[in-house]
Order: C-alpha cells, then sequence, then structure tokens
C-alpha cells in the first residue's frame, strides 16, 4: 500500500507523493507552515505596533539602506527560483540537476546570510543600535532575526539533504525530503517580502 | 519487493522502561500522557487545597502572601497546559485512531516527540519550586508585573521558558491529529461521518495550529524583555504592556476552546452510547463546533474590558462573544434530544456526561453575562470570573474528561473500572465542585477579589469562604475516589470485552481492549456514521473488511524523542540561568557563557540529524503471526 515504489526499478512521476509517508509529509508541512504564518504574523503585528518607539535611538529611515536590503531580497528571491528549478529536476528525475540546483540555493541562501550579518554588525557596531535600543530595535531584531534563523535553518537543512542525495540518491524516502524543504525556502522567500515592504520600505518613506 | 527491503534492516524491540522511553505507539503514548497529566493534575489540585485552605477564614496566615502569588499562578499554570491539555491529549491518542479506523498516528515519531517536549517543559517549569522560586505573576503573566523590575526571581523565568518548551509539544501533536484525520481514515469513513469525538479533536487540532504560535510569539517577546534587556513591554524603553495582553489572550481565548471542544466530543459520545439511540442533530454538531472555533477567534479582547480600548471596540467584543451561546445552545438542545426517549443508563461515565450538561450551562449563563461589557467592570477580577471559569473548566472540561476515562478505560487497560467507586467519586466530585464555586459567584458579586491572600472579617465572605473550602476537599476526596478505583482496577486480571458497554456506536468497540499493537488485522470498511451499530443493526457480528488479511507495516522504536526533548530542557536552563550572577566561577563560565545552553542545542540538532540521516524502515507482522494471535 505505501511502498509501491520501485517497479521495475523506476521512480514515479512525482516521487514526493507515491507513498502514504510522503504524503503524509507534505500535507503535515503545509499544516505547519500555517502555523508558522501565524508565528510570523504575531511577530509584524509586534513590530508594527512599535516600529515609531526608537525612544531617541535611530529611527528606521536614518538607519536602513537600501541598496543592501534591495541586493538581500534578490538574492532570495533568485534563490527561490533556483529551488524551483531543483524541483522540476526533481520530477524529471535527474538527480545531478537536482543537486546542482539545491547547491545555488544553499550558495544564495550563505549570501544572503552575510548580507544580514552585515548589516546586524554595523547597526550595533557603528550606530549603537542594539536590543536594548528601543522597543523598535528590539521589534526589529527579534522580527528580522527570526527570519534570518529560519534561513540559516534550512541552509543547514538542504545542505544535509544535498549530502543524503548523494549517499542514497533520488529515492520515494529522500524525494519528500527534498520537496517540503523546497516548500519551506518558499515560505521563508514570502516572509520577507513582507518584512522588504513592511520594515524597509515602509520605514523609508515614514 | 518493499517488504524484503523492510525486513532486511532488523529493528530492535525493547521491553521494560526502555520500551516506554521509546514507543511510538500511539496506545502507549496516550497511557504516557494520561499518567504524566495525571501527575501534573495532582500537583495543580494540591496548590488548589492549599489556596481553599489559606482562605478558609478571615486573616488566615497557613502560607505568606508570596507563597499564595506562588500558588495561584502555578496552579492556573500547571492546571491548564500540564494537567488537562495532556490528559486531553491521552484521550485524543488512545481514541482517535480507534474510531477512523486506523493503525496508527500520521507521524507515530512526532507524536513521541510532542510528549516528552511537553513532559520536560512541564518537569522546567515545576522545578521552579526547589531552584529559588516559583512563578508568581498570575498564570497570565501581565508586564509589568512579570517585569524583571517586580518579578525579580527566575520564576516568571521558568514559566516563559518551561511553557515555551511544552507548547512545542502541544503543537506538534495539534499538527500530528490534523494530518491523521485528514489522510488515515478508514475506506468509507468521509467527513460527515467521523464519530463527534473525532470531530472536535480535529477542530481544537486546528485551533492549537492557529493559536499556540501566538503564545510562543508572546512567550519570547517576554523572555527577550527579562533575559536580554528588550523593550517590549517596557514603557520606558518604548514598549507597550497592552501587547502582552493581546497576544496572550489572541491565544489564550482559543485556548479555552481548545480545551472545551474535545469535551463536548466525549459527551457526544457517551450520551448516545448510554441512551442507545443515535446523536440528535449530528450534522448541526458539526456545525456549531465549527462555528465556536471561528467565533472563539474573534472574542479575545472580552478579557481587557477594563484595559480601556474604548466604547466601540468593547461593544464588538461583546457581541462576538453573545454570539458564541447560539452554537453552544445548538450542543445543549442536541444532548437533551438525544437522552430524550433513549434507554438511559447511569453508568459512572454517563452520571458524569449527564451532570456535564446542567454544569455547563451554568458557566455558560454567566459567561454570557460577562460578556457584557458595563456588567464586566463590576465583575472583572472579583470571584464571579473565578466561578465563572471554574465552571466551564472544571464543571465543563474536568467533567467531560471523567466521562471520557471511566468510558474508554476498559479499551485503553482492557479492565473495566469499578462501578460503585465510581459513582462514589461522581457524587463526591459532583458535590464537592458546587459546594466550592457556587457560593463563589456571590463572593464576587459582594466584592470579594480574586487572587487576594486574605480579607478582613465580617465583610460577608466569611461563611462562603469556609464553605467553598469544605467543597474543595470533598472535590480532593473524590479525586482520591477516582484513584483508589484505578489501584483496585489495576490488580483485577485484563478481560474486558471488545464492546464491554454492549451499546458502542463506534469502531474502537469492534476490536479487543486493550487493542492488539497494529489496532486492525484488516481496515474496516465503513457504511455509515456509527460505522459499528451499523453492522450491528445489520446482524454482523464484526465489521466488514475492506483488504485481505497481509502483512502490517510498522514503524520502528526510538529514544531520538527523549533525547531531543533533553536537549531543549538542558538549553532552556541554559538561557534562563545566562544572566545570573554565580559565585562559583565554573558555573558563571558555563552558564554566562552559553555554554550549557550551546551544548543543549546541540543535543537537539544533533537528533534531529540522526532522524533523518538514518531512514526508519520500521517492521513487518507477518500474516503467520495475525493469524496465530486471532486464534490465540
Amino acid at each position: 500500500m505505501s511502498h509501491a515504489e520501485h517497479v521495475n526499478g523506476e521512480l514515479p512521476h512525482e516521487p514526493e507523493k507515491a507513498t502514504l509517508e510522503g504524503r503524509n509529509k507534505v500535507l503535515g508541512f503545509w499544516l505547519f507552515l500555517g502555523g508558522e504564518a501565524v508565528l510570523f504574523g504575531t511577530l509584524f503585528a509586534t513590530f508594527l505596533a512599535l516600529r515609531g518607539q526608537n525612544n531617541e535611538g535611530p529611527t528606521a529611515s536614518e538607519l536602513f539602506s537600501l541598496p543592501i536590503t534591495a541586493a538581500a531580497t534578490l538574492i532570495l528571491l533568485v534563490s527561490s527560483l533556483t529551488s524551483v528549478f531543483a524541483i522540476q529536476a526533481l520530477h524529471r528525475h535527474n538527480i545531478e540537476k537536482l543537486k546542482l540546483w539545491l547547491i545555488v540555493t544553499v550558495a544564495l541562501g550563505l549570501g544572503f546570510l552575510g548580507l544580514e550579518i552585515y548589516e546586524f554588525y554595523e547597526y550595533i557596531v557603528h550606530e549603537s543600535f542594539n536590543m536594548k535600543t528601543s522597543a523598535f530595535s528590539s521589534a526589529f531584531y527579534t522580527l528580522v532575526g527570526f527570519h534570518g534563523a529560519h534561513v540559516a535553518f534550512g541552509v543547514v537543512w538542504i545542505s544535509l539533504l544535498i549530502a543524503q542525495l548523494y549517499r542514497k540518491g533520488l529515492t520515494v524516502v529522500t524525494a519528500p525530503k527534498v520537496y517540503v524543504s523546497a516548500m519551506y525556502w518558499h515560505f521563508i522567500d514570502v516572509v520577507w517580502v513582507f518584512i522588504f515592504s513592511v520594515v524597509y520600505l515602509l520605514g523609508k518613506v515614514g | 519487493m518493499a517488504h524484503a527491503h523492510a525486513h532486511s534492516h532488523s529493528v530492535k524491540r525493547y521491553t521494560g522502561i526502555m520500551d516506554w522511553l521509546t514507543t511510538v505507539d500511539h496506545k502507549k503514548i496516550g497511557i504516557l500522557y494520561l499518567i504524566a497529566g495525571g501527575f501534573f493534575f495532582g500537583i495543580g489540585g494540591i496548590e488548589a487545597i492549599l489556596i481553599r485552605l489559606q482562605l478558609i477564614k478571615p486573616m488566615n496566615d497557613l502560607v505568606s502572601a508570596q507563597v499564595f502569588n506562588e500558588l495561584i499562578t502555578m496552579h492556573g499554570t500547571t492546571m491548564i497546559f500540564l494537567g488537562v491539555m495532556p490528559v486531553i491529549f491521552a484521550l485524543m491518542n488512545a481514541v482517535i485512531p480507534l474510531q477512523i479506523g486506523a493503525r496508527d498516528v500520521a507521524f507515530p515519531f512526532l507524536n513521541s516527540l510532542g510528549f516528552w517536549t511537553f513532559l520536560f517543559g512541564g518537569l522546567l517549569l515545576n522545578l521552579s519550586w526547589i531552584m529559588g522560586g516559583a512563578p508568581d505573576a498570575g498564570w497570565t503573566s501581565y508586564p509589568p508585573l512579570s517585569s524583571t523590575d517586580y518579578s525579580p526571581t527566575h520564576g516568571v523565568d521558568f514559566y516563559t521558558i518551561g511553557l515555551q518548551i511544552a507548547g512545542l509539544g502541544t503543537l506538534i501533536g495539534g499538527i500530528n491529529f490534523l494530518a491523521t484525520i485528514i489522510t488515515m481514515r478508514a475506506p468509507g469513513m468521509s467527513f460527515m461521518r467521523m464519530p463527534m469525538f473525532t470531530w472536535t479533536a480535529f477542530i481544537t487540532s486546528a485551533m492549537i495550529l492557529f493559536a499556540f504560535p501566538a503564545i510562543t510569539v508572546g512567550l519570547v517577546l517576554l523572555s527577550f524583555d527579562r533575559l536580554l534587556g528588550a523593550n517590549f513591554f517596557d514603557v520606558a524603553g518604548g514598549g507597550n504592556p497592552v501587547l502582552w495582553q493581546h497576544i496572550f489572550w489572541i491565544f489564550g481565548h482559543p485556548e479555552v476552546y481548545i480545551l472545551i471542544l474535545p469535551a463536548f466530543g466525549i459527551i457526544s459520545e457517551v450520551i448516545p452510547t448510554f441512551s442507545r439511540k443515535r446523536l440528535f442533530g449530528y450534522s448541526s454538531m458539526v456545525f456549531a463546533t465549527i462555528l465556536i472555533a471561528f467565533l472563539g477567534f474573534m472574542v479575545w479582547a472580552h478579557h481587557m474590558f477594563t484595559t480601556g480600548l474604548g466604547p466601540v471596540a468593547n461593544a464588538l467584543f461583546s457581541i462576538a462573544t453573545m454570539l458564541i451561546a447560539v452554537p453552544t445552545g445548538i450542543k445543549i438542545f442536541n444532548w437533551l434530544f438525544t437522552m430524550w426517549g433513549g434507554q438511559i443508563r447511569f453508568t459512572s461515565a454517563n452520571l458524569f456526561a449527564i451532570g456535564f450538561v446542567p454544569t455547563f450551562v451554568m458557566g455558560g449563563v454567566t459567561g454570557v453575562m460577562l460578556a457584557s461589557a458595563p456588567a464586566d467592570f463590576q465583575f472583572h477580577d472579583t470571584y464571579f470570573v473565578v466561578a465563572h471559569f471554574h465552571y466551564v473548566i472544571v464543571g465543563g472540561l474536568v467533567f467531560g474528561l471523567f466521562s471520557g476515562l471511566h468510558y474508554w478505560w476498559p479499551k485503553m487497560f482492557g479492565r473495566v473500572l469499578n462501578e460503585t467507586l465510581g459513582k462514589w467519586t461522581f457524587w463526591l466530585f459532583a458535590i464537592g465542585f458546587h459546594m466550592t464555586f457556587f457560593v463563589q459567584h456571590f463572593l464576587g458579586l459582594l466584592g470579594m477579589q480574586r487572587r487576594i491572600v486574605s480579607y478582613l472579617p465580617n465583610q460577608n465572605f466569611d461563611e462562603l469562604n469556609f464553605i467553598s473550602t469544605i467543597g474543595a476537599i470533598l472535590m480532593g476526596i473524590g479525586v482520591l475516589a477516582f484513584l483508589a478505583n484505578v489501584v483496585a482496577t489495576s490488580r483485577k486480571p485484563v478481560g474486558a470485552a471488545a464492546d464491554p458497554w454492549e451499546d458502542g456506536r463506534t469502531l474502537e468497540w469492534s476490536i479487543p481492549s486493550p487493542p492488539p499493537e497494529y489496532n486492525f488485522k484488516q481496515i474496516p470498511l465503513v457504511r455509515g456514521i456509527d460505522a459499528y451499530w451499523k453492522e450491528k443493526m445489520a446482524g454482523n457480528k464484526e465489521m466488514t473488511p475492506s483488504e485481505p488479511v497481509g502483512p502490517i507495516h510498522m514503524p520502528s522504536p526510538s529514544i531520538l524523542p527523549f533525547v531531543m526533548s533533553l536537549g531543549l530542557f538542558i538549553a532552556g536552563l541554559g538561557f534562563m540561568f545566562s544572566t545570573e550572577d554565580f559565585s562559583n566561577s565554573f558555573m558563571s563560565l558555563i552558564f554566562n557563557k552559553y555554554i550549557v545552553l550551546i551544548v543543549g542545542l546541540l543535543i537537539t540538532f544533533a537528533a534531529m540529524i540522526a532522524r533523518s540521516l538514518y531512514d526508519d524502515h520500521g517492521y513487518h507482522i507477518e500474516v503467520e503471526e495475525l493469524e496465530g494471535e486471532g486464534k490465540a
């Protein structure tokens, strides 16, 4: 029933949904992302409530530099595209392309994290803007930091999956793992689009 | 081929204590939840008795004001998060897969992880009693009272971090049951053929999924304020304490429906069984359940009428709150109509179920009174509120849980609880309950505030408080009667029939008590609501199978969930004491440099990586083994 794999040694068309375990994993992960949406929604609400409370520290418009965050946005959006390419390769059972696109995705994720760490470092060291500065700073670091931690987790996770693909190949066990990691990656990309709009763009204009 | 694949991988099957630490069987996890939940329920109950003994007479000095604050905080927190939630999960684990005709939950490994994170979170929270003082800012932990200025000990840190870890377990459990009910139902069991308990567990799980992340964020913000010097709720730094109230109650109000809906489900199973009638108005019950869940997310600010949100907000939240009385009323009448004309049997389970109906109505009526914003300005923070929520949570949920435990005990343990002791439990608990809380309505109307350690004599409080305390002791004796029943029953041999009530309607009664580890030798074919009853009425002794007998795939046991939760426990302690001034240089090194925190997280992550790298092929139970057990 749940192990209809490897008939004639071939993977089914959508190997991530070929077993009951795989389908459960995808469904469970959608549900998990629903919970994550509430988590980030609450963080966004907190940020919106407190973003004007700079407590004589730097304000959003004094602090933010759009070129850096625009570059970060571009990098993360492209990484979402490369993870789509990875899933397309998965559906074509092209494991070499799959590994290649996952590696590109991880590299772009690392690039994003580098920019974010640089940004935080600048704020903390040169602008004296840290967790304790104001309610605005606390809300900023918590929201953006939660997102950054999600990206870091995703980078480690997808790297481990690449290693598994090298060791185990593409099977009905590894395929759902890759598929849900791509779902996760798109989710944190969407969250970043909101962060870019609500935190940075809104911060610059008012 | 898959079969040979799974068998080439030998699986260790543990016995004794290792069996319990590594089990991924939903029935055993249900028992673990029951033991752990029962343990915390006992602690919360002792705290309640101490609170009532302190208030038995005016100007009493049994406990100090500080200890009293710790007692009320821990009583509320323990009962909600560590007492009744796990017992709900115990019944859901024990019953839901059986009711939907499944061999296990969708994610057996996560099921185990959910239990162990809950247990370690609960242990962390209760360690506070011996590690420098329990939380003392009330179960709601409103800032600024819960800030480091006014709660300088680590009490509130135990609250934020303990609940964080325990909440993670609840969230995992919620996702697991949602996926289980969506994907694991037996052939023929459409959504509108699901038993009501399954329906309410489904809706409760959805509410957990959308409510618990809010408290996760709230607890993160509060712990950042306290441990990292953030300013979320600190007015001096630009923060806003009302923000905490919003976040807490956006979680907190759905939480009370998360608690009560499974009780509605239990009552909807017990009353039809012991009335020998199908549930009246099944589809309206489903509709009412969904509507209550939906409205439950829209009413959080009725806890904040006196905060000063303004008349428009208060009016809207007032109306939304009163609306909930409509679907709840539908349910009450459906239960009454189910009993009407039925052949009612007053078993212990049914006594609790029937007792639930009027008791819960009383809690509902005071709920509508509290929903009126102008009246709430009078009731707010008085014993009237205490009476109200104990009527719905104890008179509603705990009655429901006792009913469910008496009802499903034979299915869980293979032994029927003693009916005489069960009836003693009911009458002691029910009379004690009404003695304790009925008079508290009047105490509140007379002006006695909640959360006060003592009161002056001759304000008309003295006699009512005395009655209330005697009632609490009676409730305690009722719980002891239940414990005595459990002990006495556990000495009897396992011998309950598959359908010990003889009028079982749903699938769990079609298999042996307790069920074999694979539950169903053949997954049954469901041909209507109350699938088993339908087969019985058609003259069949057992369910029609939907598949031939074949080897059954089972998941392997694993110690990793235990290890992951232990890592979180260590990391939580590490984070909590990261700001502590230690006189010992070794302690200050490992805590202040975040070494304990990092080690704990590394343990958790290492276990997660191990889980990802080593595939669990599980094992198969062969046809010969199944047939052998069938004959024996």
